[in-house]
C-alpha cells in the first residue's frame, strides 16, 4: 500500500516510515503542512499518518480540511499530543477517519492504518465473510465451520464479524473495544483476552488448524493458514 | 522588616509609578494615606456637624422664639394704646398707661408719652431714650427705669394729635438668657469637639486594630505561611463575619494547596518508580546483556513500565481535564441501560474466569443527562476494582436503579474493603488504603470515578459491604426525555 506520512519530529517519523517500509508498504514523507499538502493532493495514497501540529502554517486540521474539500477520500488517521476529547472530536469533524494519541505503539498504528486502507478499497456490502472455511452468513446471522455449525452468542458473533473482516491484519485490544464494545479507553482488566479465549474455545478449540493468533504485543490476528 | 520590603509603598510605587506623576521624590502622605484616619475622621466631621445642626436650632427654638414674643407682646400693646388715643386723645394714653405702671405685676413694660413739644406726659421712663429717631421701628438700647440701669426693646409711635409714644419692654432678662445659653453653647461645642476627637481616636485605633489582624495575617501567608489565620474576636460582629469568611477561604486555599502538593509528590514518586526500573532495565541492559535475547527482553520491559507511565499520565490528565468540567459540553441525554447492560456482559465472562460471580440488576430505563463514556468508565473502574479485591467464590454486585430522582449505580464486593478511617481519603489522586499497597494499581481509579460523579452533579459514597467495598455512584436522573 501507498502510505503519506506527513510529522515534524524527525525521530518519530523516522520510526513510523521505517516500520510501515518492514511491513511493506511503500512511503511517502513530508515533515511540514505545505509539502505534505501538496504530496497529499497530487498524488494517490491508500493512507495518509497526520500530525496534527506541524510547522509552515498549514497544521494538521487545515490541511486535511483542505484535502477533503477537494473531494479526496484517503483515509487519514490523525496523529497527535493534544489528547483532550475536544481536540479528539475536531480532528474526526474536520474528516479524520481515526485517532491517535502520542504515545503510542507502532503495533497499534500499522493495525489501524492498515484497517483503514481496506476499508478505503471498499468491497462493497458483504452478506457472506469466509477465513479458511470458517464462514459466517451475516444474513441468517449463522456460523460455520467445515461442516459443523458453531452457536455464539450476539457480542461472540460481532466480535467473530470484526475480526473476520480484517482478516490477515493484526487487530489491537483497544480496535476491539472500540469496534465491538463501544468502549473508548483501556480497562485495567484483560476484558478482551478473556472474550478472545472464549471465542476461540469454540471456533479453533474442536479443530486441528487454529484461525485465531495472538500477535504478540500487539493483539489478534484472524487468518486461514501459518503464515 | 527587610524581608518584607518588596510590599512596602515606597517600593511598589517605584515601580509602578506612571511616567506622569511626580514621581518617586514624593514623601507618602502617612496621615491621608491612613484609611483609618480618613474614616475617623468623616465620622469627627460629621459628628460635630450633627452637634452644631443641633445647637443651632435649639437657639433658635429658644432665644429667637421669646425675641420674637416679645416684640409681639409690644406690638399689641402699642395697637391697644393708639385705640385708646382714637378713642379719648393724649389724655386717655396717659391714663391708660398710668393703669398699666400701678399693676404691680407688669414689671417689664417700658412705656413713655410725650407731648409734641417733646414734654413728658406720662411713663415710667425719664427721658426719651439717646439714639430713638426714627418711628416704627424696633431698637434696643440701654434704659434707666424704676432706678435701674437696663436694656430695653423699644418702638416709638407718633400719635396723630401730634404726641409721641414709646412702648417697650425690658429685656435684660432675655439677654442674660441669651449670653447663659451663648456660653452653654461653647462650653458644649468644646466638649462636642474633644468628643469627636476622642470617637475619631477610637475609631480609627478599632480600625487599625482589626485591619492590622486581616493584614498581618494576609501577609504572612503571602509570604507562605499558609498556617497562619485571622483571630476570631467571637463577638459575631461584621469584623468577625469577615474574619471568619477570610479564614474560610484561607482554608478553602490551603487544601487545594494541599492537594497540589500531594498530587505533585506522588506523581514524583509514582512515576519515578517505573521509570528508574525502566532506566535500570536499558542500563543494565547496555552494560551486562550476554545476547540479543536479552537485549529485547529488556526493552520489551522497559517499554512496558513506559506504557505504564503514559497511562498513569493519561488518567491525570483525564481527571483533570473532568474536573475542570470542559467536558459538560458533551453533555446529551443518554439512557444509560444498555451501556450497563453492555458492561455486565463484557465484565461477566472476565467473573467466570477468576471464579467469581458477578450478580447484576440493571433497570430497564436509567435516563441521564451526561456523558456515556464517562460514566461507563466510572463503572468499569468500580468493577475493575472489584475483581482484583476480590478472591474466587466471592460474589460481586452490580446494580443500576432508579430512586428517588437519581441513578444509582453501585458495585459491592466481598474483598477486603476500605477501613472507616481511610475512606474520606480513598477519592483523593494517588491514595492507596494499606490493604491495597500490594496490589497492582496507580491510585487513581476512585479519584476518577469522584471526579466524573462530582461532573455530573452526583455523588459518590463508599460504604462498608460487612466484608468488603460497597461503592455507591449516584447520578441526577433526567425523568422528561429529551
Amino acid at each position: 500500500m501507498r502510505i503519506l506520512v506527513v510529522e515534524d519530529d524527525k525521530d518519530v517519523a523516522g520510526f513510523v516510515v521505517k516500520g510501515l517500509r518492514e511491513a511493506g508498504h511503500a512511503v511517502e514523507y513530508a515533515d511540514n503542512g505545505r509539502d505534505g499538502l501538496f504530496l497529499a493532493a497530487s498524488e494517490n495514497f491508500d493512507a495518509i499518518i497526520l500530525d496534527r501540529m506541524l510547522p509552515g502554517g498549514i497544521d494538521g486540521l487545515r490541511l486535511l480540511e483542505t484535502l477533503r474539500a477537494q473531494d479526496n477520500a484517503t483515509p487519514v488517521v490523525f496523529l497527535s499530543a493534544l489528547t483532550q476529547v475536544d481536540d479528539r472530536v475536531r480532528g474526526l469533524k474536520a474528516g479524520g477517519d481515526d485517532y491517535l494519541t502520542k504515545p503510542f505503539a507502532f503495533a497499534e498504528l500499522l493495525a489501524r492504518v492498515e484497517a483503514l486502507a481496506r476499508r478505503g478499497k471498499g468491497d462493497g456490502p458483504a452478506t457472506r465473510l469466509t477465513v479458511g472455511d470458517l464462514e459466517m452468513d451475516l444474513l441468517s446471522r449463522s456460523v460455520r465451520r467445515g461442516t459443523q455449525k458453531i452457536d455464539l452468542q450476539p457480542r461472540e458473533f460481532r466480535l467473530l464479524e470484526y475480526l473476520m473482516r480484517h482478516a490477515g491484519q493484526v487487530v489491537t485490544r483497544t480496535m476491539l473495544l472500540e469496534g465491538v464494545w463501544d468502549y473508548h479507553f483501556d480497562p485495567q482488566t484483560n476484558v478482551i483476552d478473556v472474550h478472545i479465549s472464549r471465542l476461540r474455545q469454540k471456533i479453533d478449540k474442536p479443530f486441528d488448524q487454529p484461525l485465531l493468533h495472538t500477535v504478540r504485543n500487539a493483539g489478534y490476528m484472524l487468518r486461514a493458514e501459518e503464515a | 522588616m527587610d524581608e518584607i520590603q518588596p510590599l512596602t509603598p515606597d517600593t511598589r510605587r517605584k515601580q509602578y509609578t506612571p511616567r506622569g506623576e511626580n514621581g518617586p521624590g514624593r514623601r507618602p502622605q502617612p496621615l491621608i494615606r491612613s484609611a483609618g484616619i480618613r474614616f475617623a475622621l468623616g465620622y469627627g466631621v460629621v459628628f460635630v456637624l450633627a452637634a452644631f445642626v443641633l445647637a443651632f436650632s435649639l437657639w433658635h427654638s429658644t432665644a429667637d422664639v421669646l425675641q420674637q414674643q416679645v416684640e409681639i407682646s409690644i406690638h399689641d400693646d402699642a395697637t391697644m394704646l393708639a385705640e385708646h388715643d382714637q378713642i379719648g386723645g393724649a389724655q386717655s394714653v396717659a391714663a391708660a398707661l398710668q393703669d398699666r405702671l400701678a399693676n404691680r405685676q407688669n414689671t417689664d413694660g417700658i412705656y413713655l408719652l410725650e407731648d409734641a413739644a417733646g414734654n413728658r406726659m406720662a411713663g415710667n421712663l425719664d427721658q426719651w431714650p439717646v439714639g430713638l429717631t426714627q418711628m416704627d421701628t424696633w431698637y434696643e438700647l440701654p434704659v434707666r427705669h424704676g432706678g435701674e440701669e437696663s436694656v430695653a426693646l423699644l418702638r416709638a409711635m407718633q400719635l396723630p394729635t401730634g404726641e409721641k409714644l414709646l412702648v417697650g419692654r425690658d429685656v435684660r432678662a432675655l439677654i442674660g438668657l441669651h449670653d447663659t445659653l451663648r456660653d452653654a453653647m461653647i462650653g458644649a461645642a468644646s466638649l462636642i469637639v474633644l468628643l469627636g476627637l476622642l470617637s475619631t481616636l477610637l475609631i480609627r485605633a478599632l480600625f487599625r486594630r482589626v485591619i492590622r489582624d486581616i493584614s498581618t495575617t494576609t501577609r504572612a501567608i503571602a509570604q507562605g505561611d499558609l498556617s497562619r489565620r485571622v483571630p476570631r474576636t467571637g463577638k459575631g460582629d461584621e469584623f468577625d463575619e469577615l474574619a471568619g469568611v477570610i479564614n474560610d477561604m484561607l482554608d478553602r486555599i490551603s487544601r487545594l494547596m494541599d492537594g497540589v502538593r500531594q498530587v505533585s509528590n506522588a506523581i514524583a514518586h509514582d512515576l519515578r518508580t517505573p521509570i528508574t526500573r525502566a532506566r535500570a532495565r536499558l542500563e543494565d541492559a547496555a552494560a551486562h546483556a550476554c545476547s540479543p535475547d536479552e537485549v529485547q527482553n529488556a526493552i520489551e520491559r522497559a517499554t512496558q513500565d513506559l506504557d505504564g507511565i503514559v497511562r498513569v499520565f493519561e488518567a491525570l490528565l483525564r481527571i483533570a481535564e473532568i474536573e475542570a468540567g470542559a467536558r459538560r459540553a458533551a453533555f446529551f441525554a443518554v439512557d444509560l441501560s444498555p451501556m450497563l447492560r453492555d458492561m455486565d456482559e463484557l465484565y461477566q465472562a472476565v467473573a467466570d474466569e477468576r471464579g467469581l460471580h458477578l450478580q447484576t440488576n440493571i433497570a430497564t430505563t436509567l435516563p441521564v443527562f451526561g456523558d456515556r463514556d464517562l460514566v461507563q468508565q466510572a463503572v468499569a473502574n468500580l468493577l475493575d476494582n472489584a475483581l482484583k479485591f476480590s478472591t474466587p467464590g466471592e460474589v460481586i454486585r452490580l446494580f443500576a436503579t432508579l430512586n428517588r430522582g437519581m441513578v444509582e449505580i453501585s458495585v459491592a464486593d466481598r474483598g477486603p474493603g476500605i477501613a472507616e478511617a481511610d475512606r474520606a481519603r480513598a477519592t483523593e489522586r494517588f491514595f492507596r488504603a494499606e490493604t491495597a499497597r500490594n496490589t497492582e494499581g496507580s491510585g487513581l481509579g476512585l479519584a476518577l470515578v469522584a471526579a466524573v460523579a462530582q461532573l455530573h452533579n452526583g455523588t459518590l459514597e463508599l460504604l462498608d459491604n460487612k466484608p468488603g467495598l460497597w461503592a455507591v455512584l449516584r447520578i441526577p436522573a433526567q425523568l422528561s426525555a429529551a
